[in-house]
C-alpha cells in the first residue's frame, strides 16, 4: 500500500448500513433524555405534555417530508418493525378477503423473512424477478397481481445496489387492481423526492439511522383515505392509535423529525454533491483498473450509492485489502456470512462476480478528500491481488477462463 | 456515553471497524444489564420496551396454555387475551391456591406470567412461590419485573423464574428500549421481528444502540444504588412519611396496599367519591405531579382494572391516585403534596385534622 493514511479511523464508505447521528439532530435529541424527560402518554401534567408536544411536531416533521397528514404516521422501533407491521398486520385484517402477497426478490431480508413467516400461515407469495439492472419488470408486475392480491411490497430503493424501482408505475397498478401498496423507504427517505400521493403509497417504512437519525426509531405510513387497516404486532397500552403499543422514547422521536427536516431542506443540493463523488469515484477507479463492473442501474439509483465487481480477485481478500476503507461486501445484516449476496445473484451475476463486489454508501461528511484517498486504496488492493491471481494471469493471455475443464481432484 | 454512540454511527452488524467499535458498546451494555438480574449475557434479548418484551415472551414461549395473573400490565394482557386468569386476594397479591389448581386442572404445556412490582399499587408479589407450583407441573414463569427493576433487588435466579421483562425507562435511562432475559439461553423462542440475525434471531432489526447504551449505565448506576441500599430506604421512609401524613390530615383517606410488601417509592391513595382525574388535576394546578393509574392509559376515563380486582368497592378504586416518588424527592416536596391533596379533600367536604399539620 503506497498511500498513507494518515487517518486514525478508516474513511466511512457505509452509509447504507447506516449513518452517524447528525450533531445537529443530537443537538435537539441531548434535552429530552434529561431535563424534559415526561412520558408523552402522561395526559395529567405538564411533563407530560411537553413531551407528547415535542413527538407530535415530530410526527408532522416525518409526514412533511413525504407529503403526508401527521395523523397517518405512526412510530416504531425501526424500519424492520414497520416492515413486519405492514406486512403481517395488512395480511392479517383481510384473510378472509384476500390471501394472496406479491414482492421482489432483491427485497430487505425482513420483507423477505415475514413473507415466508405468512406462507408457512397459508398466505400465497409471489417474489418477483428483477431484471439484470436490478428493476422490476412492470408488466410482470401487472400479470401477477389479482383480485385475491392484498398487498404488494416493493422497496423504493436497494440497500445494496441503490436502485430506485418504478414506485408511481408501481402505485397506479396496485390502485387499478385494488391491492394495497407497501414500499420499504428504509434507503430512500432524505435521498429522492417522495410523496405518497403522487405515487399511490398505501404503507412506508421509513428508519431513522439510515437519515443521520438514532438507531432505535422508525415510522410506518399508514394512509386513512382510502382506509388501510391492520392487526397490530404489539399491543396494551393502545399507543399510536392502537397500531403500536408501547411507551414512545420522545428524544428519539425528536431526533426521527429533525432529521426528516434537515433531509427535507438540504436534499437536492447533497444529491447534486453526492452525484458528483460518486462520479469521481467511478471515473477514478475505472481509469486505472480494467475489468471493473457497476452492478445495478446507473442511471435510476440515489447518487449515494455504488456498487462495483472487480472481476478475477478473491472476494475476501478484497475485502481484507481495503482495510482503511469502511465498506461492506453486503449489505450490514448478512455481512458476516460469507455468502454471496442474493440481490447480485438476482442480477444474474455469477457466484464469483457476486462474491467480489463492493458497495460503497456515500454521505453527508463524505469529502472529495476522501474519495481520492479511496480510489488509491481501491487500484492498489485491486492491482496487488491481480498480480498474485493465476486466473489474472491467464486473462491477460487472453484465455477465457470459463473455458477452462477443471480436473476433479 | 449515549451521545458518543449517537455521534460515532457504525452498524453493530457490520464488520469494519466503526462496526465492530459499535459492537463492543453493545456487549459491554448487554453485560452490565445482565449483571442487574444476575442472567446471562447471552441469554438477554434487546427490545423496544417492556411492552415488546412482553409480546415476545408470551407469544414466543411457544406454550398452548397461557395463565396471567388479574393485575397484570395490560402490556401482559393484550398481548394474549385468550389467557386464563390467575385472581388475586383483597390485598392484591395472587391467589397462589387458585394458581395450584388451575395448573392442575389441565395437562396442556404452560405459561404463568405474574409480574414481580404492580405499576398501580407497587405491590409486590411472591414470585418465587409462583414459579415453584409452575415448574411443579412442568409449566414454565414469565414474569414482568418492568416496575420492579432498580426499586427493589431482582435476581432471576432467586425468583426462579424463565423469563424476566426489564425496560430502561423505569429505572432511570432512556425510553424506547427493554430487554428480555430469559434462564436457558438457548431456549427456542419464536421471534416477533423477522429478518435479520440480530440478538441472535431472536429479534430483528438494528439495535438501538444509544437506548442500550443508555440502558447499560442506568443498569450500573441502579446496581450500586441497590448495593449501599440507603438510598432505597430514604425513598420508603419518605414515603411512609407521606402516606402517614396524608391519612393523618385526611382521616377518611384510604392508604391502598400498605399491609404487604411493597416498592419503596410508591404509594396509592384514595379519596372515596372524589373522581382520580379530578385529584391529578387538582394537584397539577398546585405543581404536583401525579398520575391516577397507569400513565399508558391515562387520559382514557376508566376504572383501574387492577383496583377492581383486588374487590375495592368503585367508589374507592375510582378515586385513587398514584404517588412515585424519586430519590430526590424530599421532605418540602411531601409537605407540598399533603397540603395540596387536604386542601382539595376540604373543598370535597372531607373532616380534616389540623392538628396534623405540625406532624
Amino acid at each position: 500500500m503506497t498511500a498513507v493514511n494518515s487517518r486514525k479511523q478508516p474513511i466511512y464508505l457505509d452509509y447504507q448500513a447506516t449513518t452517524p447521528c447528525d450533531p445537529r439532530v443530537l443537538e435537539k435529541m441531548l434535552p429530552w433524555f434529561t431535563e424534559k424527560f415526561g412520558n408523552p402518554h402522561s395526559r395529567n401534567h405538564a411533563y407530560g405534555w411537553e413531551a407528547e408536544e415535542a413527538v407530535e411536531k415530530a410526527r408532522e416533521q416525518v409526514a412533511a417530508i413525504i407529503g403526508a397528514d401527521a395523523k397517518e404516521v405512526i412510530f416504531t422501533s425501526g424500519a424492520t418493525e414497520s416492515n413486519n407491521l405492514a406486512l403481517k398486520g395488512v395480511a392479517h385484517f383481510y384473510k378472509d378477503k384476500r390471501d394472496h402477497i406479491v414482492t421482489v426478490v432483491t427485497e430487505h431480508k425482513c420483507v423477505l423473512d415475514t413473507c415466508r413467516h405468512l406462507e408457512q400461515e397459508g398466505f400465497r407469495v409471489t417474489y418477483l424477478p428483477v431484471q439484470s439492472n436490478g428493476l422490476i419488470d412492470l408488466a410482470a408486475l401487472e400479470a401477477v397481481v389479482d383480485d385475491k392480491t392484498v398487498i404488494v411490497s416493493v422497496m423504493a430503493v436497494n440497500n445494496e445496489i441503490g436502485v430506485i424501482q418504478p414506485l408511481k408505475e408501481i402505485g397506479e397498478i396496485c390502485r387499478k387492481k385494488g391491492a394495497f401498496f407497501h414500499t420499504d423507504c428504509a434507503q430512500a427517505v432524505g435521498k429522492i423526492a417522495l410523496d405518497v400521493n403522487a405515487l399511490n403509497i398505501d404503507l412506508m417504512s421509513i428508519s431513522g439511522h439510515k437519515i443521520y437519525g438514532p438507531k432505535g426509531i422508525g415510522a410506518l405510513y399508514v394512509r386513512r383515505r382510502p382506509r388501510v387497516r391492520l392487526v397490530p404486532l404489539i399491543t396494551g397500552g393502545g399507543q399510536e392509535r392502537g397500531m403500536r403499543s408501547g411507551t414512545l422514547s420522545p428524544p428519539l422521536c425528536v431526533g426521527l423529525g429533525e432529521a426528516c427536516a434537515i433531509a427535507q431542506v438540504e436534499m437536492a443540493d447533497e444529491a447534486k454533491r453526492l452525484l458528483g463523488l460518486r462520479d469521481r469515484l467511478l471515473t477514478g477507479v475505472q481509469a486505472k483498473l480494467p475489468e471493473v463492473y457497476v452492478n445495478g442501474d446507473l442511471e435510476n439509483r440515489i447518487p449515494g450509492n455504488l456498487n462495483l465487481s472487480f472481476a478475477f480477485v478473491e472476494g475476501e481478500g478484497l475485502m481484507m485489502g481495503v482495510k482503511d476503507l469502511a465498506v461492506s461486501s453486503g449489505s450490514a445484516c448478512t455481512s458476516a456470512s460469507l455468502e454471496p449476496s442474493y440481490v447480485l445473484r438476482a442480477l444474474g451475476l455469477e457466484a464469483e462476480m457476486a462474491h467480489t463486489s463492493l458497495r460503497f454508501g456515500l454521505g453527508r461528511f463524505t469529502t472529495e478528500a476522501d474519495i481520492d484517498y479511496a480510489i488509491d486504496h481501491i487500484v492498489d488492493a485491486v492491482s496487488h491481488l491481480r498480480a498474485m491471481s493465476p486466473l489474472w494471469d491467464m486473462h491477460q493471455e487472453g484465455i477465457d477462463i470459463k473455458s477452462i475443464q477443471w480436473a476433479e481432484h | 456515553m449515549m451521545a458518543e454512540a449517537l455521534a460515532d454511527g457504525g452498524n453493530p452488524s457490520s464488520v469494519h471497524a466503526a462496526g465492530r467499535r459499535a459492537r463492543a458498546r453493545l456487549e459491554s451494555a448487554r453485560a452490565a444489564v445482565a449483571a442487574l438480574v444476575g442472567a446471562d449475557p447471552a441469554a438477554l434479548v434487546f427490545t423496544s420496551g417492556g411492552t415488546e418484551a412482553n409480546a415476545l415472551a408470551l407469544r414466543g414461549c411457544g406454550r398452548a396454555r397461557l395463565l396471567v395473573s388479574a393485575v397484570e400490565h395490560a402490556s401482559v394482557r393484550d398481548a394474549v387475551p385468550e389467557a386464563e386468569i390467575i385472581p388475586v386476594d383483597g390485598d392484591g397479591i395472587v391467589d397462589l391456591p387458585a394458581l395450584e389448581r388451575l395448573l392442575a386442572a389441565d395437562s396442556r404445556p404452560a405459561l404463568v406470567s405474574l409480574m414481580l412490582a404492580n405499576n398501580e399499587t407497587g405491590i409486590v408479589q411472591p414470585v418465587s412461590a409462583a414459579a415453584a407450583i409452575a415448574h411443579a407441573h412442568q409449566a414454565l414463569i414469565h414474569c414482568d419485573a418492568a416496575q420492579a427493576l432498580g426499586r427493589m433487588s431482582v435476581a432471576m435466579s432467586a425468583l426462579a423464574v424463565d423469563f424476566l421483562t426489564m425496560s430502561a425507562h423505569k429505572l432511570g435511562g432512556p425510553a424506547g428500549i427493554g430487554a428480555l432475559a430469559l434462564a436457558d439461553a438457548d431456549f427456542p423462542l419464536a421471534p416477533l421481528l423477522l429478518g435479520g440475525s440480530q440478538e441472535r434471531r431472536r429479534r430483528a432489526g438494528t439495535e438501538n444502540l444509544s437506548g442500550i447504551v443508555g440502558f447499560g449505565v442506568a443498569a450500573k448506576l441502579a446496581g450500586s444504588e441497590l448495593q449501599q441500599g440507603d438510598t432505597i430506604l430514604g425513598v420508603a421512609r419518605m414515603r411512609d412519611r407521606l402516606e402517614t401524613l396524608a391519612l393523618a390530615r385526611v382521616p377518611g383517606a384510604v392508604a391502598i396496599g400498605q399491609g404487604v410488601t411493597r416498592l419503596p417509592n410508591t404509594a396509592c391513595l384514595a379519596l372515596p367519591g372524589v373522581a382520580s382525574e379530578t385529584q391529578v388535576m387538582a394537584l397539577d394546578l398546585a405543581g404536583v405531579m401525579v398520575s391516577a393509574g397507569a400513565a399508558c392509559s391515562s387520559g382514557k376515563v376508566a376504572a383501574s382494572r387492577v383496583l377492581a380486582a383486588m374487590g375495592l368497592a368503585p367508589r374507592v378504586a375510582g378515586s385513587a391516585i398514584r404517588v412515585s416518588l424519586g430519590t430526590d424527592t424530599g421532605e418540602a416536596d411531601i409537605i407540598r403534596f399533603v397540603d395540596a391533596w387536604a386542601e382539595l379533600a376540604r373543598r370535597k367536604g372531607f373532616e380534616i385534622c389540623t392538628a396534623a399539620v405540625a406532624a
